[in-house]
């Protein structure tokens, strides 16, 4: 059978062997959570409580401020100690930051009431997923209530389980242990967008969840087996490789009549509609070759990264960076007082072996970043226009498109920054436009 | 709680254990079995040559990046040796040792750091220092020894010489020229430059690159393949004036040329396609200066000609962004 895939992209080594075969943990109620204002993309929310305050497990903290927004509870029960400003790894800039703190062993919940879905009309569980402040857990964390309601007509929801960034295996864990929560996730979110169809797609080096969900697919429920290559993963390329169709240039997957959702996202509805449950909590992989023993756990969201590196046996050799998130896109952290936010689904910790030296050459028009790109663009006249500062030619070669996958930058035996330079290029061309 | 401290660096985080040094030495590797051989054909002072290119290039390139580019963090990437080798291999023994050096600086000052070096180099180095020494040294450069297999104890100055096999179809036609049997063309018992005799091992060389994904089969294929279907239609023609393809093949620097030279991927086209367009000019080229030239020999001018066009291939062949044409599901 030919597996379904895409052109382009790389094969870096997988790594998941560390931690695939590691059930998922409860992580300990922390006894202080640390929650940046902004966990996810857009605006952030409106703070709700003050300093001194009381809160319970659940209790919405800070409040939608714009469409593109998300709420935000407590993750645990307490009192707000502290409202700060700290430094935010995926800003690079201090950020609002609230701390709370338990203050005895009580963990009381405020949840909100169930919801029977197959009763419920498609607004009504639309405004309990904004509610409960749901966010991709992908990565991303884009607000899970704007995707779901596209302005334009969807025939298929795709469900993304190709976790294609290497070391993480939160996702696999989640496709085997928490399988039935899948289903009934994937059937809410096909009953909000009206659609007969929903694909999950996984690549084939999680055979054991494949053989899983078949066992749980029908009723409108496939699964579509994928080829193990980086960015599998990634929306456009997702689509692409299972429906054929290529969502256009500044396009998003609603142009093509599709909606991506990320298997965590899929939990967490089900989690949000049928339990009550806000998004207080989620899955994370913990991993890598600096951590003795690495765990897939399930954690509140704001925990120091260090308490989880602690779970995981702690420290192993001599190690370089931390990196919250997949190896591939994912930021490294500067110290390990920042804590987990909501798009957090790994922390892989990456000792000096593995991280190797970066000396920078000059390109040596090898080509080989050009046949890497998955959105084909070349990364190397790219990186070259940016450095030169030629915006304007930069974005007519297709900056824009960049997905910022990392794959130019994995392939290049100069060892070129390419992702850094565009991302910079992104920023400065949108500055520059709005200067204008 | 221990807060521990760390690196921060862009993603990714993690890369292909590929560099440009181990391109550089596995291209340096692949050479080695053809400039052994050449020893023997030619006597010790190919050998002489070819280490002084492959280790006098990386000096000459530390100099001139130390001293007159003022870079002190320079780390030598292997680049100037497979310039300075390349050029080895393609010079005659009968050139001196000396103007040897000069066509090696010139190749890596004019052909490589005026345009700021490694990567912005629009020529093939090596050929622009060949292309120097012949206007400079054109006796020394086109004088050819006979083969005197395996007496590498001889010195190229007590060495008879004798015309190539190119030489004498130009001038002599097929029947003169194919006094040198196919057999010894490919396993290289001919005259020619140090390092192009060879078919067989250049061949061995490219395939150690291609096992170790060094190098795509795009330029060599379209090269050989486009000088394959020119030399079988003039060889219909006129087998006498033109020759036989295979002799084509085999002869000159075109195996050198196809494999090594016009793979060179700083001054090469960056897409598959591109590669495909680049060989299949470099072969037309080389075969138009092969029959119609004033020199019996084509290829490294129709590399120059083909690196002059890259830019142009580059924007004809840049790849079709994706989501670029609007596509309806
Ligand atoms: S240019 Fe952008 S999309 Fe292409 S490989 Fe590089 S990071 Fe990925
Ligand atoms: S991979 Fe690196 S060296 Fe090769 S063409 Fe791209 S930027 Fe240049």
């Amino acid at each position: 059978m030919k597996l379904l895939t895409f052109k382009g992209g790389v094969h870096p080594p997988e790594k998941k062997e560390l931690s695939k075969d590691s059930p998922l943990e409860n992580f300990k109620i922390p006894e202080k959570v640390y929650l940046y204002l902004v966990q996810s993309a857009g605006a952030p929310p409106k703070l709700l409580v003050e300093k001194g305050q009381e809160v319970k497990t659940g209790q919405k903290i800070a409040e939608t401020s714009s469409i593109i927004s998300s709420n935000l509870h407590s993750p645990i029960t307490g009192v707000v100690e502290d409202i700060t400003k700290m430094f935010h790894p995926i800003l690079g800039a201090p950020s609002d930051l609230l701390i709370i703190k338990r203050t005895d062993e009580k963990d009381e919940w405020d949840l909100l009431d169930s919801i029977d879905f197959e009763k419920a009309d498609s607004k009504n569980l639309v405004e309990r997923i904004k509610e409960a402040g749901i966010v991709g857990l992908g990565g991303a964390a884009f607000p899970t209530h704007v995707k779901l309601s596209p302005p334009k007509e969807i025939d298929t929801l795709i469900i993304n389980g190709a976790e294609c960034e290497p070391y993480l295996t939160v996702d696999h864990r989640l496709m085997l242990e928490r399988t039935e929560d899948l289903i009934t996730g994937i059937r809410i979110i096909m009953k909000i967008l009206k659609v007969k169809r929903a694909i999950i797609g996984v690549e084939t080096n999680k055979r054991d969840a494949i053989d899983t969900l078949n066992r749980f697919a029908g009723n409108g429920i496939e699964i579509a087996p994928l080829k193990t290559k980086y960015p599998q993963g990634a929306e456009k390329q997702l689509i692409k490789a299972i429906l054929n169709r290529e969502v256009p240039s500044g396009g998003l997957p609603m142009d093509v009549k599709v909606v991506v959702q990320n298997v965590g996202t899929a939990i967490a509805i089900k989690e949000a509609v049928v339990d009550g449950k806000p998004l207080i909590e989620r899955g994370l992989t913990i991993t890598g070759e600096g951590v003795k023993t690495p765990k897939n756990i399930v954690a509140r969201i704001g925990t120091p990264i260090e308490e989880l590196i602690e779970f995981a046996g702690g420290y192993n050799g001599t190690v370089e960076k931390v990196i919250l998130g997949g190896p591939m896109m994912g930021i490294a952290v500067p110290n390990t007082s920042i804590p987990t936010m909501k798009g957090t689904s790994g922390i892989v910790v990456l000792t000096r072996e593995v991280t190797g030296s970066l000396y920078t050459r000059n390109c040596i028009r090898c080509g080989r970043c050009i046949e890497a790109c998955p959105m084909n663009l070349r990364p190397n006249v790219l990186y070259k226009l940016v450095k030169m500062k030629r915006y304007d030619d930069a974005v007519n070669e297709g900056l824009l498109d960049c997905i910022e996958c990392g794959s130019c930058a994995y392939i290049c035996p100069s060892k070129i920054d390419h992702v850094r330079h565009l991302k910079l290029g992104k920023k400065v061309y949108r500055a520059l436009r709005r200067g204008k | 709680m221990m807060v521990r401290t760390f690196k921060t660096a862009a993603a990714p985080h993690i890369r292909h254990p590929d560099d440009t040094s181990k391109i550089m030495r596995d291209v340096l590797i692949a050479l080695i079995p053809a400039t052994i051989f050449s020893g023997f054909i030619f006597g010790w002072y190919a050998w002489i040559l070819a280490i002084v290119g492959a280790f006098g290039g990386e000096l000459i390139e530390y100099i001139i990046i130390r001293f007159f580019r003022k870079d002190k963090n320079f780390v030598p990437d292997g680049s100037a040796s497979v310039t300075g080798l390349l050029l080895a291999l393609n010079v005659s023994v009968k050139l001196p040792l000396w103007a040897f050096l000069v066509g090696l600086i010139f190749a890596l000052v004019v052909g490589k750091h005026v345009y700021g070096g490694l990567g912005s180099n629009p020529f093939n180095p090596a050929l622009v220092g060949r292309a120097f020494l012949m206007i400079s040294f054109p006796v020394q450069m086109t004088t050819w020894v006979k083969p005197y297999w395996p007496k590498f104890w001889m010195s190229p100055w007590d060495m008879v010489t004798s015309a190539t096999p190119l030489a004498l179809l130009k001038e002599h036609g097929f029947s003169a020229a194919s006094k040198v049997s196919t057999f010894d063309l490919f396993i290289g018992n001919v005259g020619g430059s140090v390092g192009e005799i060879s078919a067989l091992l250049l061949l061995i060389g490219f395939v150690y690159l291609l096992i170790k994904k060094r190098v795509t089969w795009h330029i060599p294929t379209s090269y050989i393949g486009t000088v394959l279907i020119i030399s079988t239609i003039f060889w219909l023609v006129n087998p006498e004036k033109f020759g036989t393809p295979i002799f084509h093949i085999l002869s000159g620097g075109l195996m050198l040329g196809a494999l090594f030279m016009a793979t060179d991927m700083v001054t090469s086209p960056v897409t598959p396609k591109g590669m495909l367009l680049f060989g299949a000019g470099c072969g037309a080229i080389t075969m138009i200066i092969r029959y119609f030239g004033g020199y019996p020999e084509g290829v490294s001018f129709s590399i120059l000609i083909m690196n002059a066009f890259v830019p142009l291939i580059d924007s004809l062949t840049k790849p079709h962004k994706f989501g670029e044409v609007k596509q309806n599901g």
